[in-house]
């Protein structure tokens, strides 16, 4: 069964216009003009019960406001979703007891009062059984660590000690669908490590489904199986992290020892040349020519060392959205050029008449 | 229902707590409040000797000073400070979110968190008020009646609900505006003349002195001191209370419907 459905789901802003200059902004006190801008461009996405899904994407790139519209916090422009068969922005209260959503900028709980008092408060508003509530409440301290912080007034916590808090806050009620926008952000690699060892063990444990967003890779690599790239708005990619290598990288890294310090001075007919430190050199190679570079670099040179690596992960990724943001650039002039044919179009006509 | 009251009660517990955390600054801002009352017996002295006579608008100076120590005490009820700047800081913080996301209303929690507040507030308050009247117990006619006190206590808790109701749909507003607090200056001007805080609004040349009485803010301050000293008798004194309720009832159903409004243009602007 799916936990989310998502059919052509769109959202798109109105944002003010402002030109530069004081001239301008007297103008904009009388008449604005406003942009739409496109956030989530008619998106499809189908996640199963129990799926750990992360979304990944450069800023802006709509990860946020797709979780926003399954939490209910907006509303689309077009399009459908369903989580748990409930349409998220019409936000009922039988919805808003079967999911929970932790933005790792913002802050849910009590500032000046110890995160106790906040638990308490979400036991009544969840309308949670006493009994239950102490029993998830002290699972979750105790798996997070945090059972000796429960009396400290939040404000006076860590970054690290506040995330654990907030996400026991959202555990409490048992939900079924989590989201979570960028949970480790700011936090050093030991609290992240937590935090990710964290959600491993509860989501395996509980079966439940969660959506994450986050810049970390380490975050994604460690949790999740399924990864969604959105760029512009669009999904650009659903399947496995090691298949984004392979559906958007087209070269291996090939690295080179040579053996007696005898280096060859034609190396870049293997390919380009990324880094040469004698004996060593670094080389990328296209994905398709990689056998037969290797053959004939085998043929005709003495090597101590050879090893054939895919690019790292990072930099693929980096390099597939600089070329979706091309993609779209081009896009937009292919669109205007049509726009600039139709007028020619309507003129010739116009012409003959 | 009972899990509801159970949620309202928690809420109330923790609200008053959260005050408690700021009990210094929350306890001297209480005190400086009675400053003005001296001021205010001074002026009002000194327009009686200028003026000659004994009596202003059916006003005595006795009179005048009952009535200013009256309306601090309904003020004390329907003045809701940094009640609508909250909401206005709220939405644009993002901090509302909270509100549509969990399972919990928006005005049922700000009027628990309120009642948490002014509960506080009247018991600190209560020595130094005590103390107060008692030291100028001889400028007040004397203890109204059984039935009149009854609707003196009434006109308070209406002034109270009035007041939380009105500002919060002040509040609701910062969906539209962000920034309210040059309507929040306006208003404040308005409930300064016209809720009759500063002097009884018989003082108040026409065609204002008519205007206020289709205006709500007269039921927040001039209203309940009024009905404490007899000014408003009889019927009078029961359409008083039926107005007031009135405008209760209806800045109830404004405030709601500001609200869903709000919540929906948040929804569609990208919150």
């Amino acid at each position: 069964m799916n936990a989310i459905e998502i059919r052509q789901l769109q959202k798109s802003y109105r944002v003010y216009q402002k030109s530069e200059g004081l001239m301008a902004s007297v103008r904009g006190l009388f008449h604005r003009e406003h942009r739409e801008v496109a956030a989530v461009k008619a998106i499809d996405l189908d996640v199963a019960q129990g799926e750990f899904v992360a979304f990944l994407g450069p800023n802006g790139a709509g990860k946020t406001t797709t979780l926003k519209l399954l939490s209910g916090v907006i509303s689309p422009t077009g399009g459908e979703a369903r989580v748990l068969g409930y349409v998220p922005w019409l936000r009922e209260n039988e919805y808003r007891r079967r999911f929970a959503l932790v933005m790792g900028q913002k802050n849910q709980l009590w500032w000046d009062l110890p995160a106790q008092e906040s638990f308490t408060l979400h036991e009544k508003i969840y309308r949670i059984e006493h009994d239950a509530f102490v029993r998830t409440r002290d699972e979750l301290c105790d798996l997070l660590d945090v059972g000796h912080l429960l009396g400290r007034p939040v404000r006076e916590l860590s970054l690290g000690e506040r995330m654990k808090m907030e996400l026991t806050a959202a555990l409490l009620h048992s939900p079924d669908v989590l989201f979570l926008d960028e949970p480790t952000i700011g936090l050093d690699v030991i609290a992240q490590h937590n935090i990710q060892k964290f959600l491993k063990f509860y989501q395996r444990e509980r079966k439940i489904t969660i959506l994450l967003t986050s810049h970390y890779m380490k975050d994604v690599a460690a949790l999740c199986k399924r990864v969604v790239i959105i760029a512009q708005g669009e999904i650009i990619y659903d399947g496995s992290l090691a298949g984004i290598i392979d559906r958007f990288s087209g070269h291996k890294i090939l690295s080179l020892l040579f053996a007696d310090g005898r280096m060859p001075s034609d190396l870049a007919r293997y390919g380009d040349v990324l880094e040469i430190v004698e004996p060593k050199a670094r080389l990328r190679v296209d994905r398709g020519s990689i056998s037969q570079v290797l053959s004939s670099v085998l043929a005709n040179h003495t090597l101590e060392d050879i090893s054939v690596e895919d690019p790292p992960l990072e930099e693929v990724i980096a390099e597939l959205y600089s070329h979706s943001a091309e993609e779209s650039e081009r896009g937009k002039t292919a669109e205007e050029i049509r726009n600039g044919e139709r007028r020619n179009a309507r003129t010739s006509e116009r012409r003959t008449k | 229902m009972f899990a509801r009251v159970e949620t309202w009660w928690t809420i109330l517990k923790i609200c008053v707590e959260e005050r408690l955390v700021y009990r210094g600054d929350f306890m001297l801002g209480t005190l400086m409040r009675f400053l003005p009352i001296v001021t205010q017996i001074f002026l009002w002295t000194a327009v009686y000797a200028s003026a000659g006579s004994g009596v202003i608008k059916g006003y005595t100076r006795n009179d005048i000073v009952a009535y200013y120590l009256l309306t601090m005490l309904a003020r004390a009820f329907s003045s809701m400070p940094g009640l609508a700047s909250g909401i206005a800081r709220q939405v644009r913080e993002g901090e509302i979110k909270k509100f549509l996301i969990q399972p919990i209303d928006l005005i049922s929690y700000l009027l628990l968190a309120r009642i948490a507040h002014k509960s506080i507030y009247y018991l600190v308050a209560a020595v130094p008020f005590a103390l107060v009247y008692y030291l100028c117990r001889s400028y007040f006619p004397g203890w109204p009646t059984g039935e009149v006190f009854a609707a003196f206590l009434l006109s308070l808790v209406l002034a109270f609900l009035l007041g939380f109701f009105l500002e919060t749909t002040m509040g609701m507003i910062a969906f539209w505006f962000l920034e309210v607090s040059s309507l929040l200056f306006v208003y404040m001007l308005f409930t300064f003349f016209f809720s009759g805080h500063m002097f009884p609004l018989e003082i108040l040349p026409d065609p204002w002195r008519t205007m206020v009485d289709f205006l709500p803010f007269k039921y927040m301050a001039y209203f309940p001191a009024a009905v404490f000293l007899g000014k408003v008798q009889g019927t009078e004194l029961v359409h008083g209370l039926m107005i007031q309720t009135a405008w209760v009832l209806g800045f109830i159903v404004l405030c709601r419907v500001t609200m869903q409004a709000g919540f929906n243009r948040y929804s569609g602007y990208g919150g």
